[in-house]
């Protein structure tokens, strides 16, 4: 095909602005047109590439659709049973602690099934870094309802949407992990906008440099879309996400060098 | 006059036709394509010679199919 306003002579390497990271997998992507996995995964691998530490940076894939993770990033991986993610990471940066540690886990893993594991990993002050996923639904496995479910959303498991006095209330775990002493960054951030991924890099940066200072957890959570689980194009998805789930779910830092802040 | 000009280069094959890019950019330098790849989806491609390289369709782009070139030319 004729590309009508190509500018060949600009594609040089001295021209160069922005690339896909070479810490991605040469590899598509497994997540559907739109998710924010593929930004996410790649925001962590410009980070690792910054700091330098690929060679000695172990990541943790959960059960969801970011299982997949270790066939994208490449840095050792390791997938941990559903939700026990955190007490795996617990394990290897104790028996490796020059190691820089992650877990990228989704809310249905990190949220429903592994809540024990991450506030008890938080509540010790572990010396790794969370990142946490939230698009408020089981997206792998069908957008069913998860803990983080905002009232009234239909998902497939509640069709006539969130009853609260049924189910319960959406619950804020990143509120909630904030108010632990192990923890020592905590943020809330988004990637459905060219700011909104900057700000995101920024933040994965200071909960990996945290390992660096071994004062505690490093939490980073993403309110993320997940278009095929809410049935919308993904930038309607990205809409819907500034409209609705924000107002829940505010975007900022909530701890910052072991202060509640927000 | 100096002017800065960007260019961008999409991985045809590996874009998924989400359109995120199209929301992002601020001189509606990115459209659809009307043709698909082999995996059947609509790709992006540059539409007009507005592109300043600011790279903000690249970090946004959740498979990382852009990359993007900048350069000062003189008119």
């Amino acid at each position: 095909m004729e590309e009508k306003f190509a500018h060949p002579e600009l594609r040089t390497p001295e021209n160069l602005v922005y690339k896909r990271t070479d810490f991605l997998v040469d590899r598509p992507l497994s997540y559907c047109p739109g998710c924010g996995h593929g930004v996410v995964h790649r925001m962590l691998m410009e980070v690792v590439e910054d700091k330098g530490i690929g060679s000695i940076t172990i990541g943790i894939s959960p059960v969801g659709c970011s299982v997949l993770a270790y066939d994208f990033l490449n840095v050792d991986m390791l997938g941990a049973a559903h939700g026990r993610a955190p007490a795996l990471a617990t394990a290897i940066k104790r028996l490796w602690p020059n190691r820089y540690v992650f877990t990228y886990q989704g809310d249905g893993d990190l949220a429903a099934i592994g809540t024990a594991e991450t506030i008890h990993a938080c509540n010790r002050g572990e010396n790794f870094t969370i990142i946490f996923i939230n698009n408020g639904i089981y997206g792998m496995t069908g957008g069913q309802m998860a803990p983080t479910t905002l009232p009234g959303m239909r998902t497939s498991t509640c069709p006539y949407g969130r009853d609260v006095g049924i189910m319960g209330h959406p619950m804020k775990i990143t509120e909630l992990i904030a108010q632990l002493p192990g923890t020592y960054y905590v943020t809330r951030q988004a990637v459905h906008t060219p700011a909104a991924v900057r700000k995101t890099k920024k933040a994965l940066r200071k909960a990996i440099d945290c390992q660096d200072l071994g004062k505690g957890i490093g939490f980073v959570e993403v309110v993320s879309n997940c278009n095929s689980g809410w049935k919308m194009t993904p930038v309607q998805a990205n809409q819907w996400m500034e409209e609705h789930m924000f107002p829940k779910y505010p975007l900022g830092d909530i701890k910052v060098d072991g202060e509640l802040v927000k | 006059m100096a002017k800065i000009k960007g260019d961008i280069v999409v991985n045809i094959e590996r874009c998924k036709g989400c359109e995120v890019c199209i929301a992002s950019c601020p001189f509606s330098t990115i459209s659809m394509s009307e043709e698909v790849n082999s995996k059947g989806y609509h790709f992006a491609i540059k539409v007009n010679d507005d592109c300043t390289g600011c790279s903000n369709c690249a970090l946004v782009c959740p498979d990382g199919v852009i990359t993007v070139y900048r350069a000062k030319v003189t008119v």
